[in-house]
């Protein structure tokens, strides 16, 4: 304890390095934007940004996405409350209550529950990832082949059984992106793979930039250009140091127990990748309502509501790094980018980390702490802006995303050819999305793929070609049948509605 | 939807096909002592693929899935004028690059963009067309050293790469 104790504070001291200190202020800034920006969330942010980190050390990079993720968590309040519509799909639920509160002149408390939500789930998700990943990485340190390849099984069934979109769209998209990510040379025979066309540029293999870009930088303007028509109407809020100390007070009252059950719930469902910080926040929604007293009060403007779900994706985005450092898993799409960054910096994800790159795992741990309190100085200093900044139209933002966006794609991989594979993975995204094909799975694939294949490829040699080698390992044995009870989830539960004489499941 | 739901499984599955069959160039078995062959990973992936498709085609015909029993045109006008106009001028602005390079292509993108489709005003069109291009000139080709093509306007930079490179 007293080691984590020491570890911690050398990484809090890393993160207040001058360059690290600045780069927090600015992803932070950066990151409120951006989740405050309908249309764009944190995973488009830090994939369309990933490029431009090129400039400084791996690890100065990491902390300034990092706090891209955390101010999008905290920015995504911000037109759920004034606009109504939610900043990111991560705010979904705090348009229940916090726009109500608006339209009733209290946007102030609104806005203060959402930040001081945000500061109490980032908190408690902070020492909560403190006390589980030292442990949790020095276990994983244990595992061979058998047992990452069965955590990557577990990590895609989260998909099936848990990501509660169509069965077979969900398994379509994690396959496409695991045979992307086999583009370009067969690693064991060195042979050529997958060129589809003879042309050149796919023998460098198919860069997880270029499809993440393609998705979330082309894909999500398209989407958003087909799906926003109607012009939104603004609600003021009036903010005076005066009045934002009333409303943290009559938040501290009357929204702390929202606050308690999002921090908690948030940081456990954050862990698993199909979950992540959106489901976190509505379940905390519905669970702060389910144990309310008066649950009427409930989608008409009470704190409550805007403090679970404001809480819950902080600590979300927090319980989503666990996986990703310790094993190697992204708890989330934003992790999963982070993660392919780790790998063109050089890095390789998992529990090694710990041990060979401390400097690297504690500056950014550090830096969560650090950038929690920057961003809450930040968004509560900076509100009015924001607000102001939420009336650049779209017309402009577009634009200004889609050359990011290029530039990005070419910076990757400096390749034109891969500025061509960009705009057709977001083309195509965008008309996949449109019939409820999900596109996170193959995001996540396109990065764990070079990790599963061999991890199969060696388990397999290791039992001589017997797959059940997989269930016969202590550790891999629980894991692969917990995915398969996943995978299954859904086949379950059509069974049982079907025994217990309900209709399936009615499609909306 | 419901005709978009299922050409688009038809799709799908003609490029699993696809893919298994360019998968099947390697090996796809089990070699002893070798371990799988190189194609058995992207083969059997593009396989589980077709069969999602088949599922996609079967949840149509028994119109469970949401898009296979919605009536909602697929895009409607708007939509399709504004994919179109939008789609098309990002295909331009990369294919640009080619010739006249990403601070030619660049400009031009945006005036189309915010003159033309947002229907800004022009100064506000210009100084966003020229901010940008410098912007990310410092950013990428000074600050990072990653050199963006330039295309034919090459020459019209030279002095710039003294200056600053």
């Amino acid at each position: 304890m007293v080691d984590i104790l020491g570890h911690l504070w050398a990484g809090i001291l890393i993160s207040l390095h001058p360059l690290n200190l600045a780069l927090v202020f600015l992803g932070v800034a950066l990151g409120l934007f951006i989740g405050a920006m309908p249309g764009l969330g944190s995973v488009n942010g830090v994939a369309i940004l990933l490029p431009a980190t090129f400039l400084v050390p791996p690890a100065s990079a990491m902390i300034f996405l990092a706090s891209i993720y955390y101010g999008a968590m905290y920015g995504g309040a911000i037109s759920s409350i004034t606009l109504g519509i939610p900043g990111a799909s991560t705010a979904v639920a705090t348009t229940f209550d916090g726009r109500p509160l608006a339209l009733k002149g209290r946007a102030d408390l609104a806005l203060m529950t959402a930040a001081l939500a945000s500061f109490t789930g980032g908190t408690v998700a902070n020492l909560l990832f403190t006390a589980f990943a030292p442990p949790l990485a020095h276990v994983a340190l244990s595992f061979g082949s058998p047992e990452i390849f069965a955590l990557m099984v577990l990590a895609f069934a989260t998909f099936i059984g848990l990501g509660g979109d169509d069965v077979p769209k969900t398994v379509f998209s994690i396959c496409l992106g695991l045979v992307l990510a086999a583009v370009g040379y067969d690693e064991v025979s060195g042979e050529p793979r997958l060129v589809f066309f003879g042309i050149t540029g796919f023998m460098h293999g198919i860069n997880f930039l270029v499809l993440a870009i393609g998705i979330y930088g082309i894909g999500e303007m398209l989407w958003t250009i087909d799906s926003s028509r109607g012009k939104a109407t603004m609600t003021e809020a009036k903010l005076t140091v005066d009045r934002m100390i009333a409303a943290g007070k009559e938040t501290i009252r009357r929204g702390w127990k929202g606050a308690a059950i999002g921090s908690s719930l948030g940081f456990f469902v954050g862990i698993l990748p199909a979950a992540g910080a959106t489901p976190g926040s509505l379940m905390a929604y519905g669970i702060a309502k389910m144990i309310s007293r008066n649950p009427k009060e409930f989608g008409k403007g009470h704190p409550n509501g805007v403090s679970a779900p404001e809480s819950a994706n902080n600590s979300a985005s927090v319980g989503a790094m666990l996986p990703m450092l310790t094993l190697g898993i992204p708890g989330s799409p934003t992790t999963a980018v982070l993660l392919g960054g780790m790998v063109i910096w050089g890095l390789t994800p998992g529990p090694m980390l710990f041990t060979q790159q401390g400097d690297f795992v504690w500056g950014l741990i550090g830096s969560f702490y650090v950038s929690n309190l920057v961003a809450l100085i930040v968004d509560l200093s900076f509100i009015p802006f924001f607000i102001w900044m939420l009336r650049m139209p779209f017309s402009i933002l577009a634009p200004t995303i889609f050359c990011l966006s290029v530039v990005g794609g070419y910076a990757a991989t400096q390749d034109m050819h891969d500025v061509w594979l960009m705009l057709i993975f977001g083309v195509g995204a965008f008309f996949l999305r449109k019939l409820d094909y999900p596109v996170a799975p193959a995001v996540l694939a396109v990065v764990l793929g070079p990790i599963a294949e061999p991890t199969l490829r060696q388990s397999l040699m290791m039992g001589s070609g017997d797959p059940s080698i997989f269930f016969t390992r202590p550790i891999s044995g629980p894991i692969m049948i917990i995915a398969i009870i996943l995978i299954l989830l859904p086949a379950i539960k059509i069974i049982y509605d079907r025994l217990s004489g309900k209709k399936p499941a009615a499609a909306k | 939807m419901r005709r978009a739901e299922i050409i688009t499984a038809g799709i799908l599955a003609v490029i699993s096909i696809y893919l298994m069959w360019k998968s099947a160039e390697l090996p796809i078995g089990y070699t002893f002592g070798e371990g799988p062959g190189g194609g058995f990973w992207p083969f059997w992936l593009s396989a589980i693929m077709l069969v999602a498709t088949g599922f996609i085609a079967f949840n149509w015909v028994r119109r469970t899935s949401p898009p296979s029993q919605s009536s909602e045109p697929y895009l409607d006008d708007y939509g399709k004028k504004m994919i179109a106009l939008v789609a098309g001028g990002l295909t331009m602005f990369i294919g640009l690059i080619h010739f006249i390079g990403f601070y030619g292509a660049m400009p031009l993108f945006i005036i189309y963009y915010v003159r033309f489709l947002g229907r800004h005003n022009w100064p506000l069109t210009i100084a966003i067309a020229i901010a940008a291009p410098v912007f990310t000139f410092f950013f990428f080709d000074v600050a990072m050293r990653i050199v963006l093509p330039k295309g034919y306007l090459e020459p019209l930079f030279i002095p710039l790469y003294h200056i600053f490179l």
